[in-house]
């Protein structure tokens, strides 16, 4: 892998184990500035968990994490400043449902980043804004489709103004006329320079978008390439058999 | 038979009485359920601990006391600690009894309330750098409140009526002075105020109640 830019996340020798379950197996994944690295792969292969690793949600059982110069395992690092520093979007989008939707985009604004309430709406309105919701400001999650919830999420994490974006499956609950609204404003926060990293089923957003396409299978990282290679020649069986099969459908 | 059960006259004298028996259930209510709420709350966040060591002595606290009747532990606290030396008065016994009463009672129903609310929450709250403590109190709490708001007010409907037993310890809560007042007058009637009294304070309640678990039947 050929790397030009500083490298923001450096996963190393990753291994995680839920019980007698060995769901990461040694992985390393490096992300360099402004890149945008799609993790694709079956379920169960481990990818959801690599990205709750990094920003321990899920404590690896080896390895070292570190994020922006931040060693995420050392536990003299303040984890939730560090966090701070990393959104993360889920399948589910997690909205709170007792806020409304700046009310979910503020809270960490002001209780975390400390910003006083009226420069926590200005920022918070302007996340809005971004993913094209200002007008949804206090709207509650359940009157929101669930592409504005999504989008209300991604705003809720580019608030804090991070310095890499983790996207946990971000379309895979939507229905597929609500997809589109979210490829956009993770197409338009790529444009912007954003690191991100992307779990996810979305193979045409990973052609358009990724630099680098990561293949995860039975917790390792099989194969990684730009996804023009990763999609028309790759080299494993593994990554072959997955990639005829999602291109079948 | 209205001369026995509504006598004007006698409801008339015994009135000041039950008023101020009725100020001591409303103070007794305004002392034991937000004690017994903060006891419940403190129950219900250390069972998310952990460490086995905290669970277990309390999981054998709530069983202890939701199995004691109320009644017997107000009357040992009444009657029985006197003889090592500690007297607590009448309002300190109620109180310390419903306290360990009915904080097991609402530790149980917050604790639901809690597992009820979806470990995303937690998770994306976390994950915009919350701590444990406001993720808690910002994210999991309201919805846990909301989740289980029907209990929690049937909970507290049973408080209000269990004040009664404070009558056994010679406190003068409503029904010990709607006794007096019978006792002095040798005619019920003070009873039957009393009970119109409870009744008045109470049904509002539980008409609420019945609302909201309707609301949340309709909403599942």
């Amino acid at each position: 892998m050929i790397v030009e830019a500083p490298l923001i996340v450096e996963a190393r020798g990753i291994h995680k184990h839920f019980g007698a379950l060995h769901v990461l197996k040694g992985v390393d994944l490096l992300v360099a500035e402004r890149e945008l690295v799609f993790v694709i792969g079956p379920s169960g292969s481990g990818k959801s968990t690599l990205l709750r690793c990094l920003n321990r949600l899920e404590e690896p059982s080896a390895g070292s994490v570190m994020v922006d110069g931040i060693d995420m395992l050392d536990r003299r690092t303040d984890i939730n400043r560090a966090r701070q520093r990393i959104g993360m979007v889920f399948q589910s989008f997690n909205l709170y449902p007792h806020m409304t939707a700046l009310g979910n985009v503020t809270l960490a604004l002001r209780k975390v980043a400390q910003k006083p309430r009226d420069e926590a709406e200005a920022l918070g309105l302007a996340a809005l804004d971004r993913v094209g919701l200002r007008d949804r400001a206090g709207h509650t999650p359940g009157q929101l489709s669930g592409g504005q919830a999504q989008r209300v999420a991604i705003a809720r994490a580019i608030a804090l103004e991070p310095r890499v974006m983790l996207f946990d499956e971000p379309t895979s609950s939507l229905d597929p006329e609500l997809v589109g609204s979210v490829l956009a404003v993770m197409r338009e926060l790529r444009e912007s320079g954003m690191t991100m990293v992307v779990v996810s089923h979305e193979m045409g957003f990973a052609r358009a978008a990724a630099d680098r396409v990561v293949f995860m299978d039975d917790g390792l990282i099989v194969e990684q390439g730009p996804p023009a290679a990763i999609f028309a020649a790759p080299q494993q069986a593994r990554t072959q058999a997955f990639i005829s099969q999602i291109q079948r459908h | 038979m209205l001369d026995t059960f509504f006598n004007i006259a006698i409801m008339r004298a015994a009135w000041p009485i039950l008023l101020a028996g009725l100020g001591n259930t409303l103070l007794l209510s305004a002392t034991v359920v937000p004690l017994g709420l903060l006891g419940g709350l403190v129950l219900a966040l250390l069972a998310r601990s952990r460490s086995r060591w905290v669970r277990w002595p309390l999981m054998a606290w709530v069983d202890f006391f939701r199995a004691f009747p109320p009644l017997v532990l107000l009357i040992f606290l009444y009657a029985g600690l006197p003889f090592a030396g500690i007297e607590l008065g009448g309002f300190g016994c109620v109180a310390i009894a419903f306290f360990l009463n009915t904080g097991a009672y609402y530790g149980e129903i917050l604790r639901a309330g809690i597992d009820s609310v979806p470990t995303g929450q937690s998770e994306a709250a976390r994950s915009t750098g919350l701590t444990r403590g406001q993720t808690m109190a910002f994210v999991v709490l309201p919805q846990a409140v909301r989740n289980v708001l029907p209990d929690l007010m049937s909970n507290t409907l049973e408080v209000v009526k269990l004040t009664a037993l404070g009558s056994v310890v010679a406190m003068p809560e409503l029904l010990f002075q709607a006794r007096q007042a019978q006792s002095l007058t040798y005619n019920p009637t003070p009873i039957v105020a009393a009970a119109i009294i409870y009744f008045a304070l109470l049904w509002p309640l539980v008409r609420l109640l019945s609302r909201l678990e309707n609301r949340a039947l309709r909403t599942g």
